[in-house]
């Protein structure tokens, strides 16, 4: 028995047969050839049979991981058809008479080079398509059309790393799961295995290679990228326990998934999950949220030993945009201070924390640390739909500041020629009574309202949340704090604002139909809570009461 | 011969997708030659992996230049393309 840990990226356990990906030799000589009309010929005989396959292959990622993934298999058809890459292919065959497929290889070199040197990273990844398409049409070149080792039954398929092609390719009735050696869990290749509901671990180690052979009993745990080769009975047996029960829990949620939230009369309701870290997204995806409606920023802050740096934030915000591919993402700004505290920003001891010097209160007093966050921000929105929030607002001035704050960036931005989203929202946290108490002169600021319930409750009945001895008086349903997000919500929508609620009560499913009935636009919620939430939305009737 | 020059307002700029279309629409106009410049370098607009490579990104204005028994209506499709995608 050995174990390997990579990553997880998706979090579901296999066990079964080891099968090396067999990738065509790509290995490509140099051969001298006399007729190169023939040659050319054949090129062209090939890229016909590539752009068939790519064609497929298009048809089967539109099926099993939606169009936007779908999309890079449409660019590589094109790539092919490139004038220059073909021109390219054809001079060396021409003026070096040599083979079809070594002239594709040099031409894929040069090509993806140009793309790896550019200075953007979206362009460097290109590179990987150009490789990607010329190892294509040189398997179609040596007429190999085979994809993965043929055993007959289910397996589990380990390579060093696998391209897009190559991961939608492998035929999902037969693949329990699949491992690669190389490659980061923020690929391309990570994102459609996640789509496609395969367990995948990525980056077990060029030694996890060095161990495997076709036919081996191998355990994948996609949950905490841990790999068994070769297990002993008793610890076969208790993955197959965890296997067993990981699929009577996904059973009840597969029935939900991917069902609309909407009640039995025909209201829609937004549900999205709060997280507080890169790490988090992986649950937020394989529980079917709509969106991420609270991304908490702290875990930067707090991870650090000292300020995070620009590009420390962007790479973060960049990384949780991607991997949500157009979905919604609200990044809250940096919320610290009360109860979460940290050294080297040097703040005094206060008596009353919760009332003192936190979250915007800091960020307007220290408009440098502001900025670093809003630049890392700006730049990141490019990569996806981005909504930023501002906590612990309790005045228009202050909304006014924030506000101010990001056109500052943004013209900076535009001056240094960074490009950033133009449809970036803007909104702010109702947690305070002030706030909802003046949602109607906040509401025409902003694109959206998000209700902290933690807080506007602790600051509505003067109970401090972190005074176990108060339990007796906090009631969570107190009409007073729900009165004031039915104020809220009904300026917000008087304003064209939407308006959420992210805080505990949001999952509270004895709430679910006050929500509704309130007007609540989006509801976000700890990922595990987003399916029964839906539950509960789908139970609902509005009418005839 | 057409000239006009655009400023892409794309976040991304002129990425894999449009660089295609984009490609692909120059290539209707036959015998008409379609260029873009960008900070003085200047390729084909049919050439993909050029157009690609000439890394033309938000903020940054270009050249277009068409040439060719088609040319007014070639720069006029060219440009709407610009607008709307770009």
């Amino acid at each position: 028995m050995k174990r390997f840990k990579g990553k997880g990226v998706y979090g579901a356990i296999a066990v079964g047969a080891v099968s090396v990906y067999k990738r065509q030799n790509t290995d490509v000589r140099r051969t001298h050839i006399e007729d190169t009309a023939a040659e050319i010929a054949r090129v062209e005989e090939a890229k016909a049979m590539a752009v068939e396959q790519l064609s497929e292959i298009y048809e089967k990622a539109l099926k099993e991981v939606g169009e936007t993934h779908a999309q890079i298999f449409e660019i590589h058809m094109m790539m092919l058809e490139d004038d220059d890459y073909n021109e390219s292919i054809r001079s060396i065959i021409e003026t070096q008479s040599v083979n079809a497929e070594y002239a594709v290889a040099v031409t894929s070199d040069n090509f993806s080079d140009m793309f790896a040197s550019m200075d953007d990273a979206y362009m460097q990844a290109r590179a990987a398509d150009v490789k990607d398409i010329s190892d294509r049409l040189i398997a179609c070149l040596s007429g190999d059309s085979g994809e993965t080792s043929d055993s007959g039954g289910s397996m589990i398929v380990c390579a060093d790393d696998l391209a897009p092609s190559e991961t939608v390719s492998l035929d999902k009735e037969r693949v329990l799961a699949f491992v690669t050696a190389f490659g980061s869990s923020n690929s391309h290749t990570a994102i459609l295995a996640r789509n496609m509901n395969i367990p995948a671990v990525i980056g077990a180690g060029e030694g996890f290679l060095d161990e495997i052979k076709d036919g081996m009993k191998l355990i994948v745990d996609g949950h905490t990228g841990e790999l068994i080769l070769d297990p002993d009975d008793d610890t076969e047996k208790a993955y197959l326990d965890k296997q067993q029960a990981d699929a009577r829990k996904k059973a009840l949620l597969q029935e939900l998934k991917g069902k609309p939230n909407v009640t039995k009369d025909g209201r829609q309701i937004k549900i999205f999950a709060n997280i507080g870290g890169v790490d988090g997204i992986g649950a937020v995806l394989a529980n079917d949220a709509g969106g991420i409606g609270l991304f908490r920023s702290e875990f930067l802050y707090l991870e650090s030993e000292d300020f995070p740096t620009e590009e420390q934030q962007f790479a973060a915000y960049k990384k949780v945009l991607e991997s949500m591919a157009g979905k919604k993402v609200i990044i809250r700004t940096l919320d610290i201070g009360a109860d979460k505290q940290i050294d080297y920003f040097g703040l005094e001891k206060e008596d009353n924390p919760a009332l003192g010097l936190r979250a915007i209160r800091i960020c307007l007093t220290r408009p440098e640390i502001f900025r670093t966050q809003l630049r890392a921000l700006y730049r990141a929105s490019v990569f996806g739909e981005l909504g930023i929030m501002f906590p612990m607002i309790t005045s228009v001035s202050e909304v006014q500041r924030c506000l101010d704050a990001c056109e500052e960036v943004k013209k900076e931005l535009t001056a240094e020629g960074i490009p950033f989203s133009k449809n970036v929202e803007l909104g702010i946290m109702i947690e305070t009574p002030a706030a909802a108490v003046i949602s109607d002169l906040l509401a025409p600021l902003v694109d959206f309202f998000s209700v902290g319930t933690n807080d506007l409750t602790q600051y509505t009945l003067a109970c401090d949340r972190q005074n176990a001895r108060l339990e007796s008086f906090v009631d969570t349903h107190h009409e007073a704090v729900l009165r004031l997000i039915e104020l809220s919500a009904k300026n917000a929508h008087a304003n064209g604002a939407w308006i959420g609620i992210c805080g505990e009560l949001a999952a509270d499913t004895s709430l679910t139909e006050t929500f509704l009935r309130m007007g609540i636009d989006e509801l976000s919620v700890s990922a595990p809570f987003v399916l029964p939430l839906r539950e509960a939305v789908r139970n609902t009737n509005l009418s005839g009461k | 011969m057409k000239k006009f020059s655009y400023t892409i307002t794309d976040a991304i700029g002129i990425h894999a997708r449009p660089a295609g279309n984009l490609a692909k629409l120059a290539k209707s106009f036959a015998g008409t030659k379609i260029m873009i410049e960008k900070s003085g370098k200047s390729v084909d607009v049919t050439k993909l992996m050029m157009l690609m490579g000439l890394g033309v990104k938000c903020g940054d204005t270009v050249e277009f230049t068409a040439e060719g028994p088609d040319e007014e209506a070639a720069a006029a499709a060219v440009e709407e393309f610009m607008k709307a995608n770009l």
